[in-house]
């Protein structure tokens, strides 16, 4: 999940009797499965956690290039390195898509990107790990774009219109995002040589396990999931969506002729889903409050990229006022 | 301050179809409005023409005046073709 | 230096630089001045690695001995790319990076829009397919060049700075040379000296539409890109792009 544990400000969710008329009316047009858009009435709670989700999202899409980024340069051949440059441009897409929705809701794109260089917006901690092999490329496409969009997909039927139509651009933009990724590392279990599947066995051992936790921790007893599910800006809980996003993965790791490094990953006949291990949650809080490997890196480079942009961003301004000046005179 | 205008960008995905609104973009002017757009929203050919438009600049139709402004047309059925029988015997109208 | 017939040097030229300005155009990803930048520089790069396989795939078809373009491209040595100078220089600011490919965009689009008409068709094609992409890349790039140029004093400073570094590089658009002489002989290149003359107008007008002085022309000195004389930015370039095929030779990927 791009957005993790996203704060609803709600101790807890209110009926519809302890509304009153504007919000019940609110939450019954929610209920009826009726998008919210931006010139509604909505909740300053619903406005603030959509915000905080959008940006998150957004910025999980803008960090997210740069795991990718140590690698374009390194792409083996002109196809991969096209794929590669066209799957970033996307990713910078869809950062920019999420931000325009966030927009709508009355946010300013610069406030809440100084947010997440000062450290107070969060971002997916999966972007928080290094890419050390040419196959870390494939898997990243395959388990963390995977496990994306098990999470967009759903968030397709969102309530908040100009969400839900960001969402539904970029799913249908994002399907070759994972098979592309794929195939990368089918291609090199296949035709490639031994240092080559020791490379795909090694990106999928150290990205197994931040993949699952993208999904974010178990949502019993949160009140934010039940809030959020309760105005449908999130539509299944975080287990049910990583159990999903297991079940659909096993059978391609197996098909790859690879491992999980997981002992206790096996298929379940009574429950009909695979089970797996223990995550480890300590690591999943570490990387989030910034003791992740790359986190420093990773917000270093994006507050450089827009504070050494400041002088080119002015100037385009000014020229932009001189001509418009020059036109008036 | 080096903040960028906010535009609303509009794509014409083919010849004989209208402008929808797609999303935002920010620029400086607008020009780049519209190759930023074009960058960002015809990635894939999905554009033959775009329209930018500073957002400041929309003027919208508050929610409160749904009921005034839209909910009169619903009863005038006269203005849809499907209003109207005609015998199978005319054919198609 | 293996030296091949002169349109597959040609050839080499044009993948080369295409696929060079290509990936210092990666370099950017992810720190470019504005998101919707981001978007605009990997676009361009993205087309121009396209073009680097077009050009490489038909001189590979020439050269006909077993190499396909990604050998050309990725395990070919220093002294055997044919790129320009201009193209290896490393990024620096934006202002170098914009002055980089405004320069490259302008000769690319008087050179691309003549060779459609190339006596040899496999040439016109693949130029006719370049300029659509072109055509655009040398607007964006004129844009940001009169912005910075006419944006604010700093912005000024940094675009005459960034000119003063890259314009002794130039005159390999102006230079012809033994394979360019016997090409446009024979029709399948343009005339250097009119091209030349094009190139020279599209920069001035848009320097001056810049606020930006032209400077003289500028002489060759020593290296040359076309004979795999380069400067020393591009050793490094090519180790880092070429490392996976180079440190596995027998992998497929």
């Amino acid at each position: 999940m791009y957005a993790q544990m996203v704060d609803t400000g709600v101790k807890q969710v209110k009926s519809l009797d302890e509304m009153d008329a504007e919000e019940r009316a609110f939450q019954q047009k929610i209920d009826a499965e009726v998008k919210i858009e931006a010139k509604n009435w909505m909740p300053e709670g619903y406005r603030k956690t959509l915000i905080r989700q959008i940006s998150q999202h957004a910025h999980s899409e803008v960090v997210g290039m740069l795991p990718e980024g140590n690698w374009v340069t390194r792409a083996p051949t002109f196809k991969r390195k096209l794929q590669l440059m066209a799957k970033i441009q996307d990713e910078a897409g869809h950062g920019l898509y999420l931000y325009s929705a966030m927009e709508t809701l009355g946010a300013d794109r610069d406030e809440e990107i100084d947010k997440l260089h000062s450290g107070k917006a969060k971002y997916s901690s999966i972007f928080n790990y290094p890419t050390l092999n040419w196959a870390d490329m494939g898997a990243v496409g395959w388990l963390v774009d995977g496990a994306a969009i098990v999470n967009q997909v759903v968030l397709q039927r969102t309530s908040y219109g100009p969400y839900s139509r960001a969402m539904i651009r970029i799913c249908k933009e994002e399907s070759f995002h994972q098979r592309q990724g794929y195939e990368i590392l089918l291609h090199m279990m296949q035709h490639g040589n031994e240092a080559q599947k020791e490379m795909v066995q090694d990106a999928i051992n150290r990205l197994w396990w931040p993949s699952l936790m993208m999904f974010g921790p178990s949502d019993a007893d949160s009140p934010n999931s039940a809030q959020s599910m309760a105005w449908k800006i999130k539509r299944h809980t975080n287990d049910e969506l990583r159990q999903r996003f297991i079940d659909q993965t096993v059978p391609q790791l197996e098909f790859l002729g690879c491992t999980a490094p997981d002992p206790d990953l096996k298929w379940n006949e009574e429950r009909g889903h695979y089970d797996f291990g223990v995550i480890n949650w300590q690591e999943f809080y570490d990387v989030l409050k910034g003791y992740g490997p790359c986190n420093r890196e990773r917000i270093e480079t994006r507050r450089q990229a827009i504070d050494n942009g400041a002088w080119v961003r002015e100037a385009a301004v000014a020229h932009a006022n001189k001509k418009k000046q020059r036109s008036v005179a | 301050m080096s903040q960028w205008t906010l535009f609303e960008v509009f794509v014409r995905s083919k010849h004989g179809l209208n402008h929808k609104h797609v999303g935002s973009v920010h620029a400086a002017d607008d020009q780049m409005a519209i190759e930023n757009a074009r960058d960002l929203y015809t990635r894939r050919n999905e554009g033959v023409s775009i329209w930018v438009v500073p957002s400041a600049a929309i003027t919208a139709t508050a929610t409160d005046e749904k009921e005034p402004l839209f909910d009169p047309s619903e009863d005038k059925v006269y203005r849809h073709a499907s209003f109207y029988e005609l015998p199978d015997e005319v054919g198609h109208m | 230096m293996k030296k091949y017939d002169e349109l597959t040097e040609f050839l080499l030229r044009m993948g080369d630089s295409a696929l060079v300005q290509g990936q210092r155009l990666c370099e950017w990803c992810g720190r470019a001045p504005a998101l919707e930048e981001e978007m605009a520089l990997m676009n361009v790069g993205l087309d121009l690695v396209g073009q680097a396989r077009n050009w490489l795939d038909y001189a590979a078809q020439r050269i006909n001995d077993g190499r396909d373009a990604d050998m050309l491209a990725f395990r070919r040595d220093e002294r055997d790319y044919r790129n320009l100078l201009l193209v290896e220089q490393p990024n620096g600011d934006f202002a170098v990076t914009m002055s980089k490919q405004f320069l490259y965009d302008a000769w690319q689009f008087h050179l691309l829009e003549a060779l459609t008409e190339s006596a040899d068709q496999q040439v016109a094609a693949i130029a006719a397919k370049s300029l659509k992409e072109v055509i655009y890349h040398l607007r964006r790039s004129s844009e940001w060049v009169e912005r910075l140029g006419d944006g604010t004093e700093e912005s000024h400073q940094r675009m005459a700075a960034a000119i003063d570094t890259l314009w002794r590089f130039t005159f390999e658009f102006q230079e012809t040379d033994a394979v360019v002489d016997s090409l446009s002989e024979s029709g399948i290149i343009p005339d250097a000296g009119a091209l030349k003359q094009q190139w020279q107008q599209t920069v001035a007008k848009v320097f001056t539409d810049a606020t930006l002085s032209v400077p003289e022309d500028a002489r060759s000195f020593y290296l040359s890109g076309r004979e795999g004389m380069h400067t020393e930015h591009l050793g490094i370039l090519l180790a880092e792009m070429q490392f996976l095929q180079r440190a596995y030779p027998d992998a497929s990927w």
